[in-house]
């Protein structure tokens, strides 16, 4: 597992071990990437985040035409792998998770230690830090420092 | 099937707190009439994990399938049994609960939703 927030892995820890996911990727609502497990390509991971975002900015746009509240989560059900995406709040704003599982769970499973895990992220929470601004010559250095804490390199 | 029916037989057993037919294969609520503490998300979640794995474990013993899987804890009876089509019925219930009575009832159901 890894994390760009120390306080996301302890509680991303208890929902694999207890989900029994296979990958699990948390991110902001604009895809950008806090946590993740079980990828091995900083590409995967990156295309998954965006498509991820999309999905979810793609079915609370089908809420709004639909004029309800916006879904709380996607399930896909495939065959050998199935994908679970739902939003959620944290006191760092709206995040998305995005799971990966196989037949050794279920998606009743899945859904009941996500919920455990969203309650879990809102006590890890630590208090608000004031925004760092992100300057253009500094983009590309945060862009490597976090994919190099993604992915140990 | 009328399930509400169904749920409707185990229900009014004293110290029953819940019934539930559970998606065995997602662990999923498909109906329910639970006392308002009990979260029924969780029991599907867990009773079709637990139901899943002593299946396996029969399986491995070369043994069929229960017909009804009973556990008693300190706060609690949970009993649960395979329907045909992929489907649990459940009941939790509080200890006082007549087991034997209530055992009797679930068997009685999955019967019917078969």
């Amino acid at each position: 597992m890894r994390s760009l927030e120390p306080w996301v892995e302890a509680p991303l820890s208890a929902f694999l071990t207890e989900s029994g996911a296979r990958i699990t990727l948390l991110m902001t609502g604009s895809g950008q990437v806090v946590a993740q497990h079980g990828f091995t390509r900083s590409l995967d991971v990156m295309s998954a985040a965006a498509l991820g975002a999309g999905i979810m900015a793609a079915t609370g746009e089908l809420a709004r035409v639909m004029t309800t509240a916006p879904f709380d989560s996607v399930t896909h059900q495939g065959k050998a792998l199935s994908l679970y995406l739902a939003g959620f709040e944290t006191p760092r704003g709206r995040w998305v998770g995005l799971v990966v599982y196989g037949g050794e769970t279920s998606l009743g499973l899945v859904q009941l230690f996500f919920g455990r895990l969203v309650e879990d992220l809102g006590r890890a929470a630590p208090a608000e830090l004031p925004a760092r601004q992100v300057l253009a010559e500094d983009f590309e250095e945060q862009l490597n420092s976090s994919l190099r804490s993604l992915f140990g390199r | 099937m009328n399930l509400a029916a169904l749920l409707a037989e185990l229900t009014p057993v004293h110290g029953v707190r819940g019934a539930l037919i559970v998606s065995r294969e997602d662990g999923l609520v498909v109906a329910d009439a639970l006392m308002e503490d009990v979260d029924g998300k969780a029991v599907a979640a867990l009773t079709a994990s637990l139901a899943d794995r002593m299946a396996g474990v029969t399986r491995a013993l070369g043994q069929p399938e229960p017909v009804v899987w009973q556990l008693e804890g300190s706060e609690g009876v949970l009993l649960a049994a395979p329907v045909a089509a992929g489907l649990l019925v459940v009941a939790v219930a509080s200890p006082e609960v007549n087991v034997g009575e209530l055992r009797l009832r679930v068997l009685r159901a999955a019967e019917r939703a078969a």
